[in-house]
């Protein structure tokens, strides 16, 4: 403890905030599509990974990051539609275990689909030049790319947050995940509503994966572990609320960083252990609705 | 009945009914070479160079005649990177197909399960990838042969010789979990033996690729060496985050070992001048005329050069047949015999022997360097040869040490 | 005609139970498949009489698995317990102890938060044990497990073959599936089976639903415990990944193949699994791939399993 200075504290946060906002994309995603559609997505983290994988498809075939950290997403969430479309949709009105198992055995297929597809160690996907420096802070020298990973994920959440709070669409999903039947009463097809929402959350995933593949590299297990971490963190923050979703993430980002500096090895363990004591203490989560899908 | 034909139907019944030891000598069955790997899961493509390296070897014994007379086949299993798999497999071999050895593994804990069936069979099993505990107490046995390097032999390996040519104030980075762990136990009594220094030692959650919590602390304490203990595609990441932060230019990077597969990957501009250990790296066919033959043999094969991993599988496969053809049986307990009295071999690279009490293999190492962007030799020169460690048994622990008396 | 044959057996389901795999080692290729699958079985069924029977996804039965395999464990190569008895005695009750402190601040809250907090609590447990390595060996898996013969008043039977490994467990299985039927067809099971129907008509009517679902909880981290014990006896190593979630992922996967909520559901389930497993990874290197679509289309076509869809569901899901 003692050789722990402002500046390493400092620079921590920082490392906490990004670890935290890939937390938040995924986290934001899950409960979007909990919230309305009730349904568990499993496959989250398989979603996360293609982001990866087909950001490093583009970046092989266009030469321009850029071109592939906007275009990747759109393609996952394209995929989600589908996914949506033709797997999840016929499970409504059953039990609400069914939508979980589902996206259980999708995980697999897509985990090992993406190795037959790209191979078995894993691909290389280089951030663009501009960002491949360490910037000086004042108290550190950090890695510009995850800066801007900071910086994007702050601007989308906030387009996410105007769409859901100024539109018309952005409404009807807030009032669907509030209370379905009147929605339908209204005469509202939120058959619809749940396509573009589960585009979404499946979206968000994989601009996830994108920014994560290349701090972290890109292989076919990628998703496996962060999606028990992203449900942790859905969990924590209340099933179904945003706001929840990013405090968590942003929370759990944090002490996940701070634990690794001061005692690493409970660092796994202590995501786990807030969860339970959150949930214990708490049971709806930190901002979720109490009687939520009791 | 007819007295000729009664005597046929007596012998031939008896024939059927069985005296073993006749209808096996003259049985042209093949000897059956269990195999099982992570066929599938993040370490495929080491697992496929093993495999490679076992199909060169039965089809160059099976083109000089076989083994005594009668043909070799290896048979290959998925274990999933998990040890109840390939617990399973490994049963399934020896009951389902009843092979008569098994050769194999990849991960260590999956090793160990492999062995305790084996064990329980009474088989021979030649286990050809890493792994400290199969050749110590209670996994060892007079049945189970260690092909492969452990991390004992090369953290101490490179170890020593990083001290002495790279600096002496080091970090370690570990992954939390036994591999990595020995190999920090190994470095940290390397420097602490020969003078060096320990500035930190960081463990990290096996298969967590996120490793900025820790790298601002490390660069602020300029280490003169980076050693990094991280395995597979955690390899990968750990030095891309490195390099992201500015440290590649701040101090030297030493890694027990370089995953042929990994490095390709990741390429000179992650790789350049990092340093490590390797059992083979193709490029020694310049120098050594066996490892020449070798090289030559799998690419003309298979169309690469050969690999690190392939290299175990390969003497592993051969070891077994010169243990049958030296005992002329194919009996496990015979074998291991013959094995034990004829320690001494060399396949591919170089002499190597079986240790008495434990039956580890004894091998030469070597310390490689990642070669700098533009000083590729061909698609697969990703190294320079940086100096040969020849085969020494103070480089493991004792038999003492490892339980024997 | 194979529905008639199927209600036929659910008519009678131990005896019919006893005499198929009384003879199920020699339908199968090799003997180790067979004490596989009775054991998954094992596990299958104690994860159904939660899931199937009460209504309760747990996505962390692996924990109990775990808790049954270390407890066995530790007591055979670290205890020093000489006795395979007293092995599987502290196994089972490793198991059940963790299932009644488990279940009963899991079972404080319903439906998904039920399941994420199951799980959550195996992933505790997970790495507890894998950092406990002195007791549990950490990654390497425990090993050291002595194989010690069975002994009963008068005799010492060796577990040395396969076969007669088989038996033995066939043995202790048969013990676990008529302490499942009385469980089901007693008071308790139906109680059990009306809360999972309707729980706040049982709560009406009446009945302690709380106490009701924790005592469940507890009977199906036994069984599992019991399977988890076998399984270490079986292999002579236990590997670190039997608390990890994809053993959990597993059990529920085998017993939605064969039928939840059925009484051999279960078994057919993990035989299903296992036996496609053990073949098709000899043919193809994705076994993931393949395994993930079959389960995906059980889930949205054939959601009664196998058995299940044999027998119309008799507790139709």
């Amino acid at each position: 403890m003692p050789d722990i200075s402002i500046a390493m504290l400092a620079t921590q946060l920082f490392t906490g905030l990004v670890l935290g906002m890939i937390f938040v994309l995924l986290a934001v995603g899950l409960s979007l599509i909990f919230g309305l559609m009730t349904v568990v997505n499993f496959a989250h983290g398989s979603f996360y990974m293609l982001g990866a994988y087909f950001g490093f498809f583009l970046f092989g075939l266009t030469g321009n990051f850029w071109v592939s950290l906007g275009v990747a997403p759109l393609m996952v969430g394209t995929f989600g539609l589908l996914v949506e479309r033709f797997l999840v949709r016929p499970l409504y009105g059953r039990s609400i275990d069914d939508p979980l198992l589902l996206t259980f055995g999708l995980s697999l297929v897509l985990v090992e689909g993406a190795r037959l597809i790209w191979g078995k160690i894993g691909v290389t996907f280089d951030p663009p030049r501009e960002l491949g420096q360490a910037v000086d802070l004042g108290f550190t020298r950090f890695p510009a790319y995850r800066l801007f990973v900071i910086g994007i994920t702050a601007v989308v959440l906030l387009a996410l947050w105007l769409f859901l709070d100024r539109t018309d669409v952005g409404l009807i999903i807030r009032a669907g995940s509030r209370d379905p039947l009147m929605v339908q009463a209204l005469g509202i097809d939120l058959g619809r509503i749940r396509l573009l929402v589960f585009g979404i959350g499946t979206l968000l995933a994989g601009l996830a994966g994108v920014l994560a593949g290349p701090m972290r590299g890109v292989h076919a297990e990628m998703g496996v572990t962060v999606v028990i971490e992203a449900f942790v963190v859905v969990v924590v923050g209340g099933m179904g609320s945003l706001a929840g979703a990013v405090l968590a993430g942003l929370m759990i980002g944090e002490v996940v960083g701070l634990t690794t500096l001061v005692a690493p090895k409970l660092s796994e363990i202590m995501v786990f252990v807030v969860m339970a004591v959150v949930l214990l203490v708490r049971p709806s989560g930190l901002l979720g609705e109490a009687g939520l899908l009791e | 009945m007819h007295r000729r034909s009664f005597l046929a139907t007596t012998a031939a019944g008896t024939a059927a009914l069985g005296f073993p030891t006749i209808v096996r000598a003259q049985s042209k069955e093949p000897i059956k070479i269990g195999f099982p790997g992570p066929l599938t899961g993040p370490f495929a493509a080491l697992a496929n160079d093993q495999q490679r390296g076992a199909i060169l070897a039965m089809e160059e014994v099976n083109a000089a005649g076989g083994v005594l007379g009668r043909k070799l086949e290896v048979l290959f299993r998925d274990d999933q990177l998990k040890p109840a798999v390939g617990a399973q497999r490994t049963k399934e071999l020896i009951e389902n197909e009843r092979v008569d050895f098994i050769v194999g593994g990849l991960a260590a804990n999956v090793q160990m399960a492999i062995n305790e069936q084996t064990k329980r069979a009474k088989m021979l099993f030649i286990s050809v990838s890493q792994s400290d505990e199969i050749t110590a107490r209670p996994d060892a046995s007079p049945l189970t042969f260690h092909e492969a390097l452990n991390p004992t032999i090369t953290c101490r390996a490179v170890g020593r010789w990083a001290l002495q040519n790279l600096g002496q104030r080091w970090w370690i980075v570990y992954a939390d979990y036994a591999w990595g762990k020995q190999c920090n136990a190994v470095f940290t009594d390397v420097l602490q033996k020969h003078g060096g220094t320990l500035l930190g030692a960081t463990p990290y959650p096996l298969g967590n690729a996120e490793f900025s919590p820790f790298l601002p602390k490390i660069q602020a304490a300029k280490p003169d060496v980076l050693v990094s203990a991280t395995p597979g595609a955690d390899n990968l990441a750990f030095l891309k985050q490195v390099i992201s932060y500015g440290m590649k230019k701040e101090m030297r990077i030493v890694q027990p070992l370089h995953w042929i597969p990994v490095t390709k990957e990741g390429g000179p501009e992650v790789y350049a001048d990092v340093y490590a250990g390797i059992n083979f790296y193709w490029e020694l066919a310049d120098t050594i005329p066996v490892a020449k033959r070798y090289v030559e043999a799998y690419r003309k094969r298979f169309g690469t050069p050969a690999g690190d991993y392939g290299a175990y599988a390969y003497s592993g496969i051969l070891e077994v047949v010169r243990g049958v053809t030296l005992a002329k049986s194919t009996a496990s307990e015979a074998v291991a015999e013959a094995l034990h009295a004829h320690p001494v071999y060399d396949h591919y690279k170089g002499k190597q022997w079986w240790r008495a009490c434990d039956n580890k293999s004894f091998q030469d190492l070597w310390i490689v360097k990642g070669r700098e962007p533009g000083k590729l030799h061909g698609e697969w020169g990703l190294l320079d040869v940086v100096t040969r460690i020849p085969a020494d048994e103070h480089l493991d622990r004792t038999c003492v040490e490892k339980g024997f008396a | 005609m194979m529905g008639r044959l199927a209600s036929g057996i659910g008519a009678f389901p131990v005896s019919a139970f006893l005499a198929f795999f009384a003879v199920f080692p020699f339908l199968v290729p090799y003997k180790a498949l067979a004490t596989q699958v009775l054991i998954s079985g094992l596990f299958a069924v104690g994860f159904n009489l939660l899931y199937g029977y009460a209504g309760l996804l747990s996505f962390g039965h692996a924990a109990y698995f775990g808790l049954g395999a270390y407890g066995a464990g530790i007591a055979l190569a670290k205890l020093g317990v000489g006795s395979i008895w007293g092995g599987l005695g502290l196994g089972l009750a490793a198991a059940a102890t963790g299932g009644a402190l488990i279940g009963f601040l899991c079972l404080r809250r319903r439906g998904i938060y039920f399941a994420m907090l199951t799980l959550a609590f195996a992933q505790l447990l997970y790495f507890v044990a894998f950092h406990l390595a002195d007791w549990t060996g950490g990654d390497d898996g425990l090993r050291g497990i002595p194989q010690l013969p069975v002994r009963l008043p008068g005799l010492a039977l060796s577990l040395e073959g396969s076969l007669a490994f088989y038996y033995f467990a066939f043995a202790l299985t048969g013990l676990a599936v008529i302490g499942l039927r009385r469980i089901l067809d007693s008071p308790f099971g139906a109680v059990l089976q009306a809360i999972r129907e309707n729980s706040d008509r049982a709560v009406a009517c009446g009945y302690d639903v709380n106490r009701v679902r924790l005592l469940s909880f507890v009977f199906s981290a036994a069984f599992a415990g019991l399977a988890g014990a076998l399984e270490a006896l079986r292999l002579t190593v236990i590997p670190i990944d039997s608390l990890y979630w994809t053993t959990s992922g597993q059990v529920v996967m085998m017993t939605l193949l064969g039928g939840a909520g059925t009484f051999f559901g279960p078994f057919v389930g993990a035989a299903a699994y296992l036996v496609l497993e053990d073949r098709l990874s000899v043919l193809t290197e994705s076994w993931p791939l393949v395994i993930g679509t079959i389960f995906m289309a059980f889930v949205l076509f054939l959601p009664k399993g196998i058995w299940g869809t044999l027998t119309g569901g008799i507790h139709g899901r």
